[in-house]
């Protein structure tokens, strides 16, 4: 299936141009022309460049940053089911940004909180992880899982807790909601930092798939290898949950779609899941906003209800 | 020249080998045999420079192999494992031409010579027609074939093999047995662990025989693989089997 570069590229601007046309706000076709230029009505303006884009680019940055940390965590972990939530991060961001909710912080102190949570969560994962004669995956994996359910049930005491006029903003953010994300800048910094790093690996990447003891008798040195690359993935999986909390299924679905179609080489498999993951994120965020408008829906919500049956429907036609 | 000195190693509270001087020289082809657990693959990892032995020291050129960065002993030294747990995606081709990772570093253009390598050892090792097959529907023999060619494919000077034999037919023992006898008379050190003495006898000049308890014994195939020494080697009564003998006449 040769086909998948090229969808997946043309998705990039399909997937923007849709975010951006699309709103609670209908614009007709004559001022969104007019407003992408710069001209004609304020209000067309701002919304198109103070608030849609922006708002889709961050989306775009999110997915990216869950895709590619997911397709990394796969190979690494040698393990099909791995996401960005397994390494107990965004569980610890989670469990950081209710406490803050909880205790009445502004988003600055939410998103602050959220980056404590998740660096307490990397720190102990990799701590545990990192032994004298290298990584254990399965240590990374079992800490991820341990930290994650830690995680789940003192958020799960903070709901029960919290002031009934305080969970619909925790569950939004549980469930993954980019209305709060602002300037995607730095999140799009992080992305291009990770998947450049992570691409300069592809190689080595695509040799650690026959074992760490092969590799490195074909001269991986694969200690440092699974530093970068465990790295980047918890980087990219920080940036991702402090844009647009705990959105599900990107991180899992997006690598799994591109090897069912016949990319596996790294070098072709992490540009393309970072690309998929953010057209796709991009995607079902236009759909969290316009469906159910004035009113948006948590986009964790429709990447789950997306994903699952896209992997299935695949699934089944490969047996 | 890959050189052991005083090489002590040991496994789960087992004493396997102990003050072992082992040199491979360029053109030599050693035979390593011994009883399970007798330490075959641990020796291998060792020289490998993938288990750090309990004592003693290993120098590849007079250097020691902590010393050696991972991708230059990659490009002397190569090694086929005793068992690989891949679910590899690609087809043979793709799986073979990993082995080039070492000689080959970028992540774009094609590696011609690589190519041309990959091909000739598929063929040598009687898979050229199954190039474009999947390697998961390769059959044991088949992928232990694959693999082996990978490891050639490596192009290194010198060959660590444990049991490259597993898995294969009669024809295919001796194919292979015949290449890695072959890339020894070209001047690469081979050393292959085996549980067939016969094939050491035919085909490796050298054997090193690892009795129990740490005790072994190396040198010469035609001196070592004698009646008396195997029978020790392998605890049990040994007879010769006229011209199927692995005794030299």
């Amino acid at each position: 299936m040769k086909a998948a570069p090229a969808v997946v590229l043309a998705l990039i601007p399909a997937s923007l141009a849709l975010a951006i046309a699309f709103g609670s706000v209908d614009l007709g076709p004559g001022q969104l022309g007019d407003a992408l230029l710069g001209r004609g009505d304020e209000i067309a303006r701002e919304i198109i460049w103070g608030v849609r884009a922006p708002r889709a680019l961050a989306a775009f940055a999110c997915g990216g940053l869950l895709a590619l940390a997911g397709t990394l965590l796969q190979v690494l972990l040698r393990n099909p089911l791995a996401d960005p939530a397994i390494l107990g991060v965004s569980g610890g961001a989670a469990a950081g940004a209710l406490a803050a909710m909880l205790f009445g912080a502004a988003a600055g102190g939410v998103n602050l909180s959220a980056l404590a949570g998740a660096a307490v969560a990397a720190g102990a994962v990799f701590s545990f992880s990192l032994g004298r004669s290298g990584w254990n995956p399965y240590r990374v994996l079992l800490t991820g899982v341990a930290l994650a359910s830690g995680f789940g049930a003192l958020v799960g005491l903070m709901l029960a807790i919290a002031p009934s006029s305080q969970v619909q903003g925790m569950l939004f953010w549980l469930l993954g909601d980019l209305s709060p994300a602002g300037d995607p800048a730095a999140a799009l910094a992080v992305l291009a930092a990770c998947a450049a790093l992570a691409f300069s690996q592809s190689a080595a990447l695509d040799v650690l798939i026959l074992g760490e003891d092969k590799a490195r008798s074909l001269g991986v040195a694969v200690t440092r290898l699974q530093a970068i690359a465990f790295g980047c993935a918890t980087l990219a999986t920080v940036a991702a949950v402090l844009l647009g909390g705990a959105i599900g299924f990107v991180g899992l679905v997006v690598p799994h779609l591109l090897r069912l179609s016949g990319v596996h080489r790294h070098r072709a498999l992490l540009p393309l899941a970072t690309c998929l993951g953010g057209s796709l994120l991009a995607l079902a965020d236009t759909l969290a906003r316009t469906v159910a408008a004035p009113a948006e829906l948590p986009v964790g919500v429709l990447t789950a209800m997306i994903g699952v049956p896209v992997l299935l429907v695949l699934l089944a036609r490969l047996r | 020249m890959l050189e052991a000195t005083g090489l002590g190693l040991s496994a789960g509270g087992r004493e396997l080998v102990r003050a072992l001087d082992l040199a491979l020289a360029p053109g030599q082809c050693w035979g390593l045999l011994g009883r399970n657990g007798a330490g075959k693959t641990s020796l291998i990892l060792a020289l490998a420079g993938l288990r750090a032995p309990q004592s003693g020291a290993i120098a590849l050129d007079g250097v020691p192999l902590a010393a050696v960065r991972r991708v230059e002993l990659a490009r002397r030294v190569a090694l086929l494992l005793q068992d690989e747990h891949s679910d590899f995606w690609g087809s043979v081709l793709d799986y073979v031409m990993l082995g080039r990772y070492p000689r080959s570093r970028s992540a774009f253009g094609r590696d011609e010579e690589g190519l041309r390598g990959a091909r000739r050892w598929l063929a040598e090792l009687d898979l050229a027609d199954r190039e474009a097959q999947a390697y998961r529907t390769l059959s044991g023999g088949e992928r232990q074939r694959a693999r082996i060619a990978q490891v050639l494919v490596q192009d290194a000077d010198i060959l660590l093999l444990d049991e490259p034999l597993q898995h294969l037919d009669l024809r295919h023992q001796a194919i292979v047995m015949r290449t890695l006898a072959a890339r020894a008379a070209e001047g690469k050190a081979v050393l292959t662990a085996l549980h067939e003495p016969g094939h050491a006898a035919r085909h490796c000049a050298f054997s090193v025989l690892l009795y129990d308890a740490g005790r072994a014994s190396l040198g010469r195939s035609s001196d070592m693989l004698t009646q008396a020494n195997l029978e020790a080697l392998y605890r049990c009564r040994l007879e010769a089997a006229g011209e199927w003998s692995f005794l030299p006449s």
